[in-house]
């Protein structure tokens, strides 16, 4: 799950890590009042939405007065911001953060993310933050800190002085910086988070360091342990159809193509979308139904899929081990009655009582093309696709 | 011969008195050996009592000293499923295989830290996996048992369902499994594939292995340099999410390309490079290997 900046660097002022003062705004006038509230002659107007790369796509704004607060606040409420993480089409901006200028002596980087190889948890720093660090991760390797953290003792004071002396932070202030990097760790562990990015974290004029933003994820498999946390989840930057389908429990991701896709098992969703793809078309989503799918569930899953304007076809592939093949045949028959589908469909069933299954398809009277395997069903899916039956 | 388990193998289930626990402990002593692998249940609250003539113990501990257990499967809710991998590895069982799916990442971060600590032996096979089988001998999972056959092809798997796929192709050209392994699609896990591949090369009994990858992690890359090094068998794979787009999280935990890393192009590109063959088309897993073994 995604948080805010805002909501993120709550988070991070409980684990006693310090940001710059700011406020969260909801209109112009509520931007307007923060400024005032907070004071001092400069302020930063930040959109507040979960992608990253806002300062690049405009989102981010420097006002010298009150009058500048209102006009970028105006301007950048209700736009559609454009990042390299949006697409192109952009992410509506619904919230504001009002912040207190800083004073910056130099922009570092630090994130934590969960290392597959060492099963631990990495924190990774660098000199070189900013906007772009990812092309300094590709371009000088050499130029991140990583130190995989232990988790029976949190960052050590030896590991996060380290860090502190090569982000260049003064002898004086590489105590505070160390209470900061163990803040920021102890925030990741203890909240389950799954990234942490403090991009830039920066060096204050006076030797501080200082998270100037803050971006968070969390483990969803731990949000059963962190209401706090799923309190902050904002539907509105979430995609309508996927919050829909994790409604009725489906695990659904809009795509851009044109052959809506309803399989069983993620890996198997994967492949079936991959093979749509080899067949000369592109998956409109990645759907998996899980286990049990009952005829609510499909049928939940044909109205999902139909909602999109651009399907052309849709393409079941179910695999029954566990979930036999003529109960999902009987859900789909039953939902396909129920949704009236207005595009072909293609089913390949394969697996326990795949005999049973196919009877039943075939003695509904839909006009369902049941294909025998995988590449035969992606052959027919893409040809219905293109009209050519 | 065959990996990680065989008719001598003995179970118990932890997590046997859930509805879940239930049904596929069912199913799996009536396939092949069952009966006489599936040896013990744990509950500490049930503790005495039985489920259909099994009995259940307190403790893992007690149900390898009295029913000579030496695998568990785990079927415990995400919260306590951690817990469950420890107490297994605390009985010093040579195996434990966690079926649970949705385990918070922290508590597989904690378990395996410990697990490397006080250096235990057992293995762990998962979580988020649908289990090991050695066809016609033993069922430890939730795969369906009718479409495996018995033979000499290792298959080695992230996910579920396109393990099944794979094996009912395999079947269905003949060509039988040795073993098959779902290693699972969490981050955080035990046995990766390249620890697969080293157990299916040194047994005698599996002329070759499928290994079937996804997107996400670099496990199937490091894989694919030790087969490059130490392999004596073909090895053929396919790698799941060519289509799917970063940042998005493909149903697995671990099934997501960020930054850049982890994509399906890049595994393919490295096993190539590595002699492994692959396919991009997940309908020719088994004509895959079948061309391999010529």
């Amino acid at each position: 799950m995604k948080i805010h900046e805002y909501q993120a660097k709550e988070v991070l002022r409980k684990f006693g890590v310090p940001t710059p003062r700011s406020v969260a705004c909801f209109s112009v006038d509520e931007a307007v009042q923060a400024a005032k509230s907070l004071g001092g002659k400069v302020w930063v107007v930040k959109a507040q939405i979960h992608a990253g790369g806002r300062g690049k796509g405009g989102g981010v704004k420097l006002a010298r007065s009150l009058d500048e607060v209102r006009a970028l606040a105006g301007q950048i409420l209700g736009m559609q911001l454009v990042t390299h993480q949006t697409g192109p089409q952009g992410q509506k901006v619904r919230r504001l953060l009002i912040e207190e200028g800083a004073d910056i002596r130099k922009e570092l980087y630090v994130g934590l993310v969960v290392d597959r190889q060492s099963q631990r948890v990495c924190l990774m720093a660098s000199s070189a933050g900013g906007m772009d660090i990812e092309e300094v991760a590709a371009s000088h390797p050499e130029k991140i800190e990583r130190v995989f953290v232990d988790p029976a003792t949190g960052l050590k004071d030896a590991e996060a002085d380290e860090v502190a002396r090569k982000l260049g932070v003064p002898e004086a202030g590489v105590a505070q910086a160390r209470a900061v990097l163990q803040g920021l760790y102890r925030a990741f562990w203890e909240s389950d988070a799954s990234l942490a990015e403090i991009n830039p974290m920066i060096l204050t004029g006076d030797g501080r360091v200082v998270a100037l933003d803050a971006k968070m994820n969390f483990d969803d498999n731990a949000l059963f342990r962190h209401p706090e946390i799923v309190a902050m989840r904002d539907l509105d930057e979430e995609d309508p159809a996927e919050v829909e389908a994790s409604k009725h429990d489906l695990n659904y991701i809009q795509l851009d193509g044109n052959i809506g896709c309803l399989v069983n098992g993620a890996g198997l969703a994967m492949a079936t979308m991959d093979v749509i793809k080899l067949y000369g078309d592109s998956p409109a989503n990645f759907l998996d139904v899980g286990g049990g799918a009952s005829t609510e569930k499909v049928t939940e899953a044909f109205k999902i899929m139909l909602r999109n304007p651009g399907l052309k076809a849709i393409l079941v592939n179910i695999f029954g081990g566990i979930m036999k093949c003529d109960v999902i045949a009987t859900a789909l028959v039953a939902a396909a009655k129920v949704v009236s589908l207005r595009v072909p469909l293609v089913v390949r069933l394969e697996g326990t009582n795949v005999e049973l299954g196919k009877k039943i398809l075939a003695d509904s009277g839909l006009p369902i093309i049941s294909a025998a395997n995988m590449a035969d069903a992606a052959e027919k899916v893409v040809a219905a696709a293109q009209g050519k039956r | 011969m065959s990996i990680l388990i065989n008719k001598h193998s003995r179970v118990v289930t932890q997590g046997i008195t859930g509805k879940t626990g239930q049904f596929h402990t069912r199913m799996s002593r009536d396939y092949a050996h069952g009966k006489a692998c599936y040896v013990a249940g744990v509950n500490p609250k049930k503790a005495g009592e039985d489920f259909e003539g099994i009995p259940i113990f307190a403790t893992v501990k007690e149900a390898k000293a009295k029913a000579g257990a030496n695998v568990s499967v785990i079927y415990v809710p995400p919260p306590g499923a951690a817990a469950a991998i420890w107490e297994a590895c605390e009985a010093d069982l040579d195996l434990v295989i966690c079926i649970t799916e949705g385990i918070p990442v922290r508590d597989m971060i904690e378990v395996r830290d410990r697990m490397r600590k006080q250096q235990k032996k057992t293995l762990l096979v998962g979580p988020n996996c649908p289990g090991v089988i050695t066809p016609d001998e033993l069922k430890i999972g939730i795969m369906p048992g009718h479409i495996h056959k018995k033979g000499r092809i290792g298959v080695v798997s992230r996910s579920g369902t396109l393990t099944y796929e794979a094996v009912g192709q395999l079947s269905a050209l003949g060509l039988g499994q040795s073993t098959a392994v779902g290693i699972g699609g969490d981050p955080v896990n035990g046995l990766k594939h390249v620890d697969v591949l080293r157990l299916f090369n040194e047994d005698p009994e599996t002329d070759a292995v499928i290994m079937i990858g996804e997107i996400g992690g670099d496990d199937e890359e490091t894989a694919a340099r030790w087969v490059k090094d130490n392999m004596k068998k073909p090895v053929v794979g396919f790698i799941a999410g060519v289509t799917a787009p970063p940042g998005k999280r493909m149903g697995h935990a671990g099934a997501i390309i960020s930054g850049g890393k982890g994509t399906a192009q890049e595994k393919l590109a490295v096993m190539e490079a590595c002699g492994i063959r692959v396919t991009k088309n997940p309908a020719e897993m088994g004509k895959l290997l079948q061309s391999a073994l010529k």
